[in-house]
């Protein structure tokens, strides 16, 4: 099995090797801080906002939020998939340096990290779903549905930030990353209110962000019928198309750069 | 007649307006132990990297197993094994994985990795320490890590490069016994080095390189003997009378150097340079008297020390 797909697998395989010793250590990241912003925001802030002066949403608030959060979950772990564990393999371990001594090359280390990234996502996301459906936030049904838009809203922010990581010098850029544009993401790009809240001068800014874009995605998805106050009327394939075509415009140059940065 | 597995003509490796690697010719013979010895920035590892089809090739001719890398890196690839300057062991998996991985990039089954892994720890003295993490292990413990990576599919031609810079001189020598018994079975080795002993030890034949040019090639005794004189004397003198002596030496020996802390006289009879010494009433604090090292033929071939 030497085709690119093959080869791409192999660098996969390696990574969930990795995963087996290092999830532990992204279990708050992953698992428990997302539960948390439902439980805070879902359940306890829900209240208010659900009994609070005359609901403006048709869905009940912890259900609102959960749907964003699948996506915005997907978003944290992407973006994280793609920031550290890179600057890891060009520049403080080294490891894609070797990798492409082996008869695997740039293309099948991004190739491969996507795979992963998928199953990552998969899974990060599925626990996420079961602890939704628990605290009676999301029906089974809708909790799963929402999956594979999420994944693929990860995957965007993985690729995109992956090609983005191979231009930064050193690490310093990446919190920087973070706290400028992941950050506020989560917070004004409909997670956790319809952006029709925002003031009108900004609602544009938020349209643009791909997180925007994710949520709406996972919405449209999980909780189909729903009406105008939780969903825009753009139409579904915008979101898709968005997303899909930042995630390949994110692997084509994550290729490019990858390549030239460890093969000079 | 042996064959010729590495092969370059004019190889030149360019970044932007700096000549890394300078229009430089070698072949490497199958079954060769091959060095290149040169100082820091001299471009071995450039011309290494070229080799492993990891740097693409600016101008010139190479081939490795007659395959030109900028075609087909990656049949290169599979059979070679590549033990880079700076280990990039995966910090994150244990000792057997890290070998592991490897094995399955090299398309290898499972069944076939496995053995090989133990077969890989015992050469490398790190059978206990199998299913440790990476991350505790001494210096000299990762390189052989390393080494033993660079072996998990059996390659035809093993890559190192600079195996045994920082590493103490225990660990050195037990990484040189390792290397020996490559050697010795009939293993085909590239080793960059600017050590000089681990160039006379290793090297069958080797090229000098000092700012991307080849200086030199030939095994590690006819490089002495061709540019260095049979025995050196070293003298060493009392503060503030070196420069005196050094105005006296000329005609002493075939050739002397005056370095910042001694003077080199390249004789083909010490006894007599001595005594030449004596006779013209220089008495130097220390005298010594050697054979002559590759380091002679490194002084003499770039009129500097090579450790910068």
């Amino acid at each position: 099995m030497t085709t690119s797909l093959g080869r791409s697998l192999r660098y996969a395989e390696s990574e969930v090797i990795a995963y087996r010793r290092t999830w532990r250590g992204t279990v708050i990241t992953s698992f428990v801080n997302p539960v948390f912003f439902l439980a805070a925001m879902g359940a306890f802030l829900g209240t208010l906002v659900d009994e609070g002066t005359g609901r403006t949403l048709s869905i009940p608030y912890i259900t609102f939020v959960a749907s964003g959060l699948m996506a915005a979950n997907a978003m944290q772990n992407g973006a994280g998939d793609g920031s550290f564990p890179v600057m890891a393999g060009i520049i403080w371990r080294k490891n894609f340096h070797g990798t492409i001594t082996t008869p695997l090359g740039p293309a099948d280390i991004v190739w491969g990290r996507l795979i992963w990234g998928v199953g990552r996502l998969v899974f990060v996301l599925l626990v996420f779903a079961v602890i939704a459906v628990r605290f009676g936030a999301l029906e089974i049904g809708p909790a799963l549905t929402a999956i594979p838009p999420a994944v693929l809203t990860g995957i965007a922010f993985t690729t995109a930030i992956t090609a983005w990581t191979l231009t930064q010098k050193d690490g310093r850029s990446l919190s920087t990353l973070f706290r400028f544009l992941i950050v506020p993401m989560f917070l004004f790009s409909g997670t956790f209110f319809p952006i029709s809240q925002l003031p009108g001068w900004l609602e544009p800014v938020a349209y643009v962000t791909p997180l925007f874009h994710g949520v709406e995605l996972v919405r449209k998805f999980a909780l189909p019928g729903v009406d105008e106050s939780i969903i825009t009327s753009i139409p579904t394939w915008v979101h898709f198309g968005y997303l899909l075509v930042m995630a390949a415009v994110g692997v084509y140059l994550s290729i490019r750069l990858l390549d030239k940065r460890i093969k000079p | 007649m042996t064959e010729s597995l590495v092969q370059a003509r004019g190889l030149t490796k360019r970044f932007g307006d700096f000549t890394a690697v300078d229009a430089i010719d070698f072949d490497i013979s199958k079954g060769e132990a091959f060095g290149f010895l040169g100082p820091n920035g001299a471009g071995k590892t450039s011309t290494m990297k070229m080799i492993t089809t990891v740097s693409p090739i600016t101008e010139g001719k190479l081939t490795v197993f007659g395959i030109d890398p900028n075609v087909d890196g990656r049949s290169i690839r599979q059979r070679i094994g590549v033990v880079p300057q700076e280990d990039n062991l995966d910090l994150e998996l244990t000792v057997a994985e890290n070998l592991y991985i490897y094995g399955r990039y090299h398309d290898m089954r499972k069944s076939e990795i496995i053995p090989r892994i133990d077969e890989l720890l015992d050469f490398a003295q790190l059978t206990e320490r199998k299913d440790s993490e990476v991350e505790p292990l001494s210096g000299g413990m990762k390189r052989r890590l390393t080494i033993a990576r660079a072996l998990i599919n059996s390659p035809d031609l093993i890559i190192l490069d600079e195996p045994t810079t920082g590493l103490d001189p225990q660990a050195r020598h037990l990484l040189w016994d390792r290397l020996y018994r490559l050697k010795r079975d009939g293993a085909t080795l590239i080793i960059t080095t600017h050590y000089m002993d681990e160039a006379e030890q290793l090297c069958d034949r080797l090229v000098v390189m000092d700012q991307g040019k080849v200086a030199a090639e030939g095994s590690p005794r006819q490089l002495i003997q061709r540019y260095a004189p049979r025995e050196v004397v070293e003298l060493r003198f009392h503060d503030g009378q070196m420069d005196a002596a050094a105005l006296e030496i000329g005609g002493l020996a075939q050739r002397s150097e005056v370095l910042a802390d001694r003077v080199l006289l390249y004789t083909e009879d010490a006894d007599d340079t001595q005594q030449r010494l004596h006779s013209r009433g220089i008495n130097p604090e220390q005298v010594l008297v050697r054979r002559s090292t590759l380091e002679d033929v490194f002084l003499r071939l770039t009129g500097r020390g090579l450790i910068d």
